[in-house]
């Protein structure tokens, strides 16, 4: 996978690659999602006029008006049913739940409806919604707005769920979600969204052709090799998982990092891989660890990987309690520090 | 716009036209007989604070004092109006920018600015002044102020034959929040039970940047129509029929005869919150508009006509607004943070074994630190 990447991106010859934030990568993606397909809409509160909360949609209701970019009722529960309905009609709706702590509302219709109509009419109906939540903390919010949901969402079959860690990831995978037949749960951490990195936008096509799409939208990434510990991040975390492998190197300590992208499937392959390799994890998630995608990552490297570990997986997250007020998140979430300590705790047990 | 739209004025009760003119209504007059000159000063009064504070919470969240700060500003009266009805066991849940009831209800208004600042999620008892906490989450405690009406009934507080011990519950929530089923389940609720509930929405055109015109082709006074539930539509910027109207609906809701919907069309001055950007979605031409409404202003001419608004009393309440916006200030710089292990306090009424062990588990953390560099 890496390997064809690199030669699409060397076979370019006019430059595809820009600078820019995740909000404006996620911003193309879109653009370039609805010019592609006209079935195409986008779904939420105040993603009209003023570009959403975060600006994400800016621009495109402008450009591609009221029908195409609704400004919806007030009710999550609302939008994801209509959603669903009007997929029975071939629309393709990408929606925007406002903040993370404002999605219960529609959990019911994401849960008993969303996440089950598929199956339960034998494969006869799909929905490829993609809903969009801008999740995770540390931005000074307050309440039901610094949340990480997602353990309830990936303990739900039927639904796949991804989060994307760069600008790149966050313009190619909105836009292979938005290709995909099945509903698509697309975590985007906040707190990254005005990080600027690289974005090729000429890689997606052929992401969106291949064969196996929809499986390529299921692979962790590499996000650093390494030789001693594996840790494994999703979201906003990666960025703190690649900072303590900075800071590990300089204290003679090889870190791998894995940006698993996807949460639901879970690419076990390349986790397992690598634990065999280093002998050791350490997952970093903002959740609470109690019952996370943590938990379900431990629990598969220990089935997979037991006789290569030296030492058990450890798991660095949220506390089991409210994401508290937010003078305290930065104690709540997982520090530098506490990813280091726990790097410590692998290595020396 | 449509004449029976949620943006109509069809059915609005005025007792204060926006010029500050005395206006009588068949019906609500006499539920503001009680207002003589001196309560009508007081009004004024409350809704000066409540602006000075708002201000100076604003001014303090753009100095950096404050994460986010909501303001209230403009909607003043249909807060303090309503506000200044309550008394006894009557319960009042508000939204998120209820800072208004907040005052009527006697709660320090600084306290307000815990949750702004980061320190707690809800910053007074709600059982002292009758005043749940905010509700972030849009409708969902309109459910809450529901089940507390039905039992304040089943606790036979309602109907009792002695109005002054008859109580009723008070709901506010805006017109973005009429979209939620949180919303509709409460009305239908209410109107089974015979809930002795008021809910009190204040409509000010805006759920952040959509207009009320995306959550209704009809005025929002008709949602409660639809279940039963008489309904009345009020200036919301005329703090005496604001005042009246409640006042009405709450003897209503005390009474037993059920519960009550009131629409107070208002209009939010400022941004949604200090996060907002208003520019993108509405004109200058619409802000200035509704400025030439405002609330206070209105009263300060009636009172002025009346000749009942002293230059003294309006230096004192100049200096009362100053020092509580001192006051303000002073407390939010003042607050530290409490101790990080604090944050584990009260996630369960009883000790729960996981939290017990991360609380422990942190505190070793923590104290590593300190060992590491004494």
């Amino acid at each position: 996978m890496t390997d064809t990447l690199d030669k699409a991106a060397t076979d370019t010859e006019v430059s595809t690659v820009t600078t820019m934030t995740m909000a404006s990568a996620l911003n193309a993606g879109l653009r370039a999602a609805m010019e592609r397909d006209p079935k195409v809409l986008l779904m939420g509160e105040d993603i009209g006029a003023l570009g959403g909360v975060f600006r994400v949609t800016d621009g495109l209701h402008k450009d591609f008006g009221g029908d195409r970019v609704m400004d919806t009722p007030l009710a999550e529960s609302g939008i994801v049913g209509t959603a669903i309905g009007m997929a029975m009609r071939d629309y393709r709706s990408v929606i925007e739940i406002q903040f993370d702590g404002f999605i219960f509302p529609a959990y019911n219709q994401i849960t008993t409806q969303l996440a089950k109509m598929h199956y339960r009419s034998g494969g006869r109906i799909t929905l490829p919604l993609v809903i969009r939540v801008p999740f995770a903390g540390g931005i000074g919010a307050v309440e039901h707005h610094s949340e990480s949901p997602e353990a309830l969402f990936t303990h739900t079959a039927g639904l796949r769920c991804i989060s994307p860690a760069s600008p790149q990831d966050a313009y190619d995978m909105i836009q292979q979600a938005i290709a995909c037949p099945d509903p698509v749960m697309f975590f985007e951490p906040k707190a990254r969204y005005w990080d600027k990195g690289e974005v090729d936008t000429s890689l997606v096509e052929q992401k969106l052709s291949s064969a196996d799409a929809t499986a390529a939208l299921g692979r962790a990434r590499v996000a650093r090799a390494g030789e001693d510990v594996t840790l494994i991040a999703y979201g906003p975390t990666v960025r703190t998982a690649l900072l303590a492998a900075d800071v590990a190197e300089s204290e003679g300590t090889s870190i791998e990092v894995i940006d698993l992208r996807s949460l639901s499937p879970l690419d076990s392959a390349t986790v397992v891989r690598s634990a065999k390799k280093t002998g050791r994890a350490v997952i970093v998630h903002e959740a609470p660890t109690t019952y996370g995608v943590g938990a379900e990552l431990s629990a598969r490297i220990t089935e997979e990987a037991f006789f290569h570990m030296e030492a058990p997986v450890m798991r660095v997250g949220g506390f089991h309690l409210p994401y508290p007020a937010s003078k305290f998140e930065h104690d709540y979430l997982p520090s530098l520090d506490r990813v280091l300590d726990a790097v410590d705790r692998v290595m020396t047990h | 716009m449509d004449a029976h739209g949620p943006l109509s004025s069809e059915g609005l009760v005025q007792l204060l036209t926006h010029t500050g003119e005395r206006v009588e209504h068949d019906t609500y007059s006499a539920y503001a007989a009680d207002l003589t000159p001196e309560r009508l000063r007081q009004l004024w009064r409350d809704m000066t604070l409540v602006r000075a504070f708002d201000m100076e919470a604003t001014s303090l969240q753009r100095q950096g004092e404050l994460g986010l700060w909501v303001q209230s500003w403009g909607q003043e009266a249909a807060q303090v109006g309503s506000g200044r009805v309550l008394r006894g066991e009557d319960f009042a849940f508000p939204s998120y920018r209820e800072h208004g009831v907040a005052f009527t209800r006697g709660v320090d208004m600084p306290d307000i600015l815990k949750i702004f600042r980061g320190l707690q999620h809800g910053a007074w008892v709600p059982a002292e002044h009758h005043f749940h906490l905010y509700t972030m989450v849009i409708g969902a405690h309109t459910l809450h102020a529901t089940g507390y009406a039905m039992a304040l009934d089943r606790d036979g507080l309602t109907g009792t034959g002695d109005p002054e011990r008859d109580a009723a519950t008070i709901c506010y929530f805006g017109d973005g929040a009429t979209s939620q089923g949180d919303v509709a389940e409460s009305l239908t609720f209410a109107a089974v039970h015979n809930a002795p509930i008021v809910y009190f929405c204040q409509n000010n055109q805006f759920a952040i940047s959509e207009s009320v015109t995306r959550q209704s082709r009809v005025a929002l006074a008709d949602r409660g129509k639809g279940v039963g539930i008489p309904s009345v539509r009020v200036d919301g910027n005329d703090v005496i029929a604001c005042y009246a109207v409640t006042q009405w609906a709450m003897q209503h809701a005390r009474s037993g005869a059920g519960p009550v919907f009131v629409e107070a069309f208002t209009y939010r001055m400022g941004a949604h919150t200090t996060s907002d950007d208003p520019t993108r979605y509405r004109s200058k031409a619409d802000e200035e508009f509704w400025a030439e409404r405002d609330p206070i202003d209105r009263l300060t001419a009636h009172l002025n006509a009346i000749d009942e608004l002293p230059q003294d009393f309006q230096t004192d309440v100049a200096a009362e607004a100053k020092e509580l916006a001192k006051r303000t200030r002073t407390a939010v710089k003042s607050w530290v943070r409490p101790h990080v292990l604090e944050m584990f306090d009260h996630a369960y009424a009883e000790p729960h074994a996981t939290v017990e062990t991360e609380r422990a588990w942190l505190e070793r953390f923590e104290r590593s630190f300190a060992d590491a560099e004494a």
